[in-house]
């Protein structure tokens, strides 16, 4: 994507966004809350139409795309929702076999073995039979994942896949982020604040602020940076380029002018 | 001036919000090929919608045909024309109370679940998954819980009018001892096909619509918050009632103005 912008109304979200995923690769997008990380993978995904700049999955120009078009790129690109999305009225085997009903022919035999292997990769094939409700937060992340993976897709995005996982389910969900993109020979947009764990599973890293990207690097260079802003994001300090005070009145008038009152 | 510009901005919110509810029956319209094509998903949502609705729209009828009886009963025999009892209870039945009390109760048991489930589905992102895996959810989703309570509502209606012309018998002849011959040869010979029983079905039908736009467009267009479910949830309940009230005064003065 190149010179990518987007706002609601008046507030622009992004102000002119650079950004490469090569072919193979994981990329992470990392920044505060309301930076517009999941701003901008609706944006991959068509669900947001771009104000300005040029955005290309597999050579296709998103914005340009009608709705068959769209339909058609999307079925090359999958998404994991921050909580799955896993389909509260089908169990684990059929959300994993839905996409493989809706887009192909494929018998039923096939998809179940289809599925089998797929729930196999993330470690649940035990649970096909369980429903949604039955699964804790890191195994409904797994299911979702092996659903995102059911038709091999070459791009896969996934939204603060780490989000609310206790440490082993997020070194799990992490290893196999890493491990099922490089066998699928896929590409891989990570969107998290999770800084640890994304330095040791992806390629490259862009930090977003204000709508723009700020630094970029690969994990090395990220750690070994000087960037005043990447240094408080990925020590996690309270104060720096990234303020700790909401801005206001200076603290000593507003004091004051409280005990005069 | 602020109070002008207040009812101006409600007067276009309000059509803006019927345009939109519009064009989103439009776009299921369109996206209904999927619902009969693929006729198990339609199905399923006749056995939620319908079948789940069958033990209150059947109580309802039976105790509805029961007070009809009774007071039916009690009117006509100040006339002396008690062996009309039949042709009370299923004039009333088929041609007003069949129709628009079954609807109010489909409204409330079936209308607002398809509601909070459209709406919990946003809420939860499932809806958003679906688009994104290339499955249109007004086709998915959408559509067939709109033809699940279109092809649910006139069965029900019908089965609450069966209901309440027992419920009507059970007091009128059972309890009350009117002439059984009475009871159900007048009501044959009284009773019209075409002008009372197809009327009711048509009404039916319309309700069905309308039920089931509110519900479908409700759900789809709630807030993702499990408020906003809350408040879509009440909306479809109020507006279907108001819309099935409305429009059974329409169409009785439309089919039996004489």
């Amino acid at each position: 994507m190149r010179d990518l912008r987007f706002g609601y109304g008046d507030r622009d979200v992004l102000q002119g966004v650079n950004l490469v995923v090569p072919r193979g690769k994981v990329v992470a997008i990392m920044g505060g809350s309301g930076c517009g990380k999941t701003t901008l993978m609706r944006l991959i995904g068509g669900q947001l139409k771009p104000r300005g700049g040029e955005l290309k999955v597999c050579g296709q120009s998103v914005p340009a795309l009608d709705r068959e078009g769209l339909y058609a790129l999307r079925r090359r690109m999958s998404m994991l929702f921050q909580f799955g999305a896993l389909f509260t009225d089908m169990s684990v085997f059929d959300n994993v076999a839905f996409p493989m009903r809706e887009h192909t022919a494929l018998s039923e035999p096939i998809v179940r073995d289809l599925v089998l292997m797929k729930l196999h990769a993330v470690g649940l094939r035990g649970a096909a039979q369980l429903l949604p409700s039955e699964l804790s937060g890191g195994m409904a992340r797994r299911v979702a994942l092996a659903r995102a993976i059911a038709l091999d897709p070459e791009l896969m995005m996934y939204d603060e896949p780490f989000a609310g996982l206790d440490p082993i389910s997020l070194g799990v969900i992490g290893q196999l982020i890493r491990k099922l993109n490089d066998a699928l020979g896929a590409s891989s947009i990570v969107v998290t604040h999770d800084v640890h764990e994304s330095l040791q599973i992806v390629d490259y890293i862009y930090f977003l602020s204000e709508g723009k990207v700020v630094a970029e690097g690969t994990p090395d260079e990220i750690r070994a940076s000087t960037d005043p802003w990447v240094h408080q994001f990925v020590w996690g300090e309270a104060d720096g380029p990234v303020p700790f005070q909401v801005a206001a009145e200076p603290y000593e008038t507003a004091l004051l002018g409280v005990s005069r009152a | 001036m602020s109070v002008l510009q207040g009812i101006g901005a409600r007067t276009t919110a309000a059509v803006w919000h019927l345009g939109f509810a519009t064009r989103f029956f439009v776009a299921v319209l369109l996206a209904s090929g999927t619902s009969f094509r693929r006729i198990h998903l339609t199905l399923r949502e006749v056995y939620f919608s319908g079948v789940l609705s069958l033990v209150i729209i059947m109580v309802s009828g039976l105790f509805v045909g029961m007070v009809l009886g009774l007071q039916g009963y009690d009117t006509l025999a100040r006339y002396g024309s008690e062996e009309a009892l039949g042709v009370l209870v299923a004039l009333s039945l088929v041609r007003e109370l069949g129709p628009v009390v079954a609807g109010l109760l489909f409204a409330s048991r079936a209308g607002s679940a398809i509601t909070a489930e459209i709406g919990l589905m946003k809420a939860t992102e499932q809806l958003d998954a679906m688009d994104m895996m290339a499955v249109n959810p007004i086709a998915r989703v959408v559509a067939p819980r709109f033809w699940g309570g279109v092809i649910s509502m006139p069965l029900l209606a019908a089965l609450f009018s069966a209901m309440g012309v027992l419920g009507g018998y059970i007091v009128g002849v059972v309890l009350i001892g009117t002439d059984t011959g009475s009871f159900w040869g007048q009501m044959q010979a009284s009773v019209d096909f075409k002008r009372d029983i197809l009327n009711g079905v048509v009404k039916s039908v319309v309700f069905g619509v309308a039920v089931s736009w509110v519900a479908v467009f409700e759900g789809y267009d709630s807030d993702a918050t499990a408020e906003g479910v809350s408040r879509a949830t009440t909306r479809t309940v109020v507006t279907s009632s108001l819309a099935i009230l409305g429009l059974d005064f329409i169409l009785t003065s439309l089919m039996f103005r004489g």
